[in-house]
């Protein structure tokens, strides 16, 4: 065990976010306006004065970003760090990097390290080339001397000799992240830590990247790779990190941790959820009730013609009686095609106590055409009174049914709906 | 690589760095190749590239001879006035420049800050090298000025470099602080123009401080610039442009003490950096 080289322990990171308190709007007077204003500019004179945090908004939640992570990781040992969006995995790197310092625990790091959270940070434009390898290599933690000694094997691996005194802003995009993974591929540092920067260039240099990447770490140094991409964790790592919503899922073979991450990600698209609490509105809202969320059944896909069900989360803070949903899907344009409001569906109006509650809208069968739609949901009262309204909460895709419609139909229209039809064969009068 | 390979990193919260100087002192590749860029790129896509450094301290001084010297008919201590503007300026100007782009040097390396870890100093402190090479070329215009009056000075002009450093210090304490604010707030990026223009007016750059009022001259002193230009004035132009030796001291201390303020300021905000800017 005395050769841990990445030590964690107990390892925390909170955030601390803001937001706009729903009570606020009750008070709309210019009076209660400029009095809360003022209030608020005096508590963060003296947050300043005192060198405290400030939060914009008047409600302060705490994100815990990490919680509890604890892992310990060997001399050459390969790790991946695998987790959906949001997890926590640049966080821990941007812990284990010491760019930002953690709210609890303790990580001890041996030998040097070095991390690469990005291709090219600190590239300048209006340098060349060759300026800019310098210039990046000692932004990563190269010396010169180190730098000059590597600088042949840098312009080769990036395939720009002929650019090399050419400000970096006349390359082409691909140009300019071979050149600064060409950089950061020559570090040798004796802890590497990267995020996700495999994915660039053409699939030719990713290769050869990849293949750099697995030279590294058969050297003997010990990696730390945040990566989606499943295929190359799988064969760099050997064992590797799941992450979710910032705690440690699993630590241990790779084949089990993708497995993890694979399941967390079917599970996920099973049963969708959006939320809306914290999405602009374009009215004020009324205080006594809010759109919380959706829940779809399936992933933000439908069939068309098929079976279609939307769970709306509404939060009430106070009683209200009598009220009216609804959605409507428009084009992406913003063009509303299609409405559905429960008092016109014959739907009793809701009323409600205060807490939260799901209200269920379906549809028999689908009209919309297959396609692409944005969904607005609403609430109102049983008069013409908006309460909370979102529009373009999702984009939801109508596919196709099995037994397709007729393939004009799809191309032509948005809507399609069955009716009566017959012939009538009677004196038609001429 | 800037780190020690033997010794055993640790990393907690609110953990203070023990070798923050040592640090820093191992970090001072990055340094010189960020002053470096920054000295690079300063006249990159200009027209007139370098010329921008001897015009506008060379306009400037010609604005205030006139104003000072012709119209307002200000003592000029026995020196011709253009080279005790020019004398008052080169200190003035070294330190609004350095002022200026150091306060806003946290920002405008955003992406450094967010992307990569080093001691946050040496990106306010390369900054700041950047007027030295600015404040360099005033300085040859200095040379073909006095030429051109014939003016030798005498042996205060090897104090100079002493005089440059205080010059530095004095503005590296503000923009210490006013940086650290701005990843913040960043309303401070409007605080420096504007004391940069009142301050032209306030310290003695188009006049000599001797016509200050005795009895004021030790509340004047306060603004540290003050000391600066005066011993500028002595160094170069000698004779009559003695110091005033108390007001100078409490110049001195004024300096220190922003300094110590400003790098207390900047070393407690240091390690929310990332998460802010």
């Amino acid at each position: 065990m005395s050769d841990a080289v990445i030590t964690v322990e107990n390892l925390s990171k909170c955030y601390l976010v803001g937001h706009q308190s729903a009570q606020q709007e009750r008070y709309t007077s210019l009076r209660d306006v400029i009095a809360r204003e003022v209030h608020n500019f005096g508590h963060k004179l003296v947050d300043l004065a005192r060198g405290r945090q400030i939060i914009q908004g008047d409600e302060i939640e705490e994100f815990w970003a990490l919680k509890d992570v604890s892992f310990r990781i060997t001399r050459g040992e390969v790790v991946g760090i695998i987790g959906r969006n949001g997890a926590g995995k640049s966080t821990l790197l941007k812990i284990l990097s010491r760019i930002t310092e953690p709210s609890e625990g303790r990580v001890s790091i041996k030998g040097r390290l070095a991390s690469l959270l990005e291709v090219g940070t600190g590239f300048h434009p209006e340098l060349t080339g060759r300026e800019n390898i310098y210039l990046n290599g000692a932004i990563l933690g190269m010396t010169r001397a180190e730098i000059k000694r590597k600088f042949d094997e840098i312009i080769a691996f990036a395939e720009v000799e002929k650019f090399l005194d050419t400000p970096v802003k006349r390359y082409s995009s691909g140009m300019y992240v071979r050149l600064a993974f060409a950089v950061a591929a020559h570090l040798e540092p004796e802890v590497l830590v990267v995020d996700e920067v495999l994915a660039v260039g053409d699939v030719e240099f990713q290769k050869k990247c990849l293949g750099k990447m697995g030279e590294v770490a058969g050297r003997g140094r010990t990696v730390l790779m945040v990566s989606h991409n499943t295929h190359a964790v799988r064969a760099l790592c050997k064992s590797t990190i799941t992450l979710d919503s910032g705690r440690l899922l699993y630590f241990g073979d790779t084949d089990k941790a993708i497995r993890l991450y694979d399941g967390s990600l079917s599970e996920d698209s099973r049963e969708t959820r959006v939320v809306l609490y914290d999405k602009p509105r374009a009215l004020t809202r009324d205080p006594r009730i809010q759109l919380l969320a959706i829940n779809l059944e399936q992933k933000k896909a439908a069939t068309f013609g098929a079976g279609y069900s939307i769970g709306i989360d509404v939060e009430v803070r106070e009683a209200i009686s009598s009220v009216v949903f609804g959605v409507g899907f428009c084009s992406k344009s913003g063009i509303r095609i299609l409405s559905s409001d429960s008092d016109y569906s014959g739907s009793p109006l809701f009323d409600f106590v205060p807490g939260k509650h799901r209200i269920n809208c379906s549809f028999q069968s689908l009209p919309l055409a297959p396609g692409e739609y944005l969904l607005d949901v609403g609430c109102r009262s049983s008069g013409l009174t908006l309460y909370d309204e979102i529009k373009g909460a999702f984009l939801l895709e109508v596919l196709p049914p099995n037994d397709a419609p007729p393939q004009f139909l799809q191309k032509f229209t948005t809507c399609v709906v069955k009716s009566v039809w017959e012939k009538v064969d009677e004196d038609i009068g001429c | 690589m800037y780190q020690d390979s033997t010794q055993e990193l640790v990393i907690e919260a609110g953990r203070r760095e023990r070798h923050y100087w040592q640090d820093l002192w191992r970090y001072r590749e990055l340094f010189r190749v960020l002053a470096w860029r920054d000295i690079s790129v300063r006249y990159k896509q200009t027209v007139i590239g370098a010329a921008w450094a001897v015009i506008r301290p060379f306009l400037t001084m010609m604005v205030f001879t006139i104003i000072f010297g012709k119209i307002a008919r200000l003592p000029s201590q026995g020196a011709p006035y253009a080279l005790l503007v020019f004398a008052g300026l080169l200190p003035w100007m070294l330190f609004s420049t350095a002022l200026a782009d150091a306060s806003n040097s946290l920002v405008n390396n955003a992406n450094l800050i967010s992307k990569v870890y080093f001691p946050r100093l040496i990106v306010p402190a390369a900054t700041v090298i950047v007027s030295l090479v600015d404040f360099l070329i005033s300085l040859a215009i200095l040379v073909i000025l006095m030429i051109w009056y014939q003016y030798l000075p005498g042996w205060p002009i090897l104090l100079l470099p002493v005089f440059v450093a205080i010059a530095f210090l004095t503005s590296l304490g503000p923009a210490l602080w006013i940086t650290a604010l701005n990843v913040k707030y960043r309303d401070f990026r409007y605080v420096i123009p504007f004391v940069v223009q009142l301050g032209l007016y306030v310290s003695p750059v188009g006049f000599s401080s001797s016509i200050i009022p005795e009895q004021w001259r030790l509340l004047y002193s306060i603004n540290p610039m003050v000391g600066v230009i005066d011993g500028f004035r002595w160094c170069i132009l000698g004779r009559d442009n003695q110091v005033y030796l108390p007001g100078f001291c409490i110049g001195i201390g004024v300096t220190g003490i922003l300094l110590w303020l400003g790098l207390r300021q900047f070393r407690q905000l240091e390690r929310n950096f990332a998460d802010l800017i």
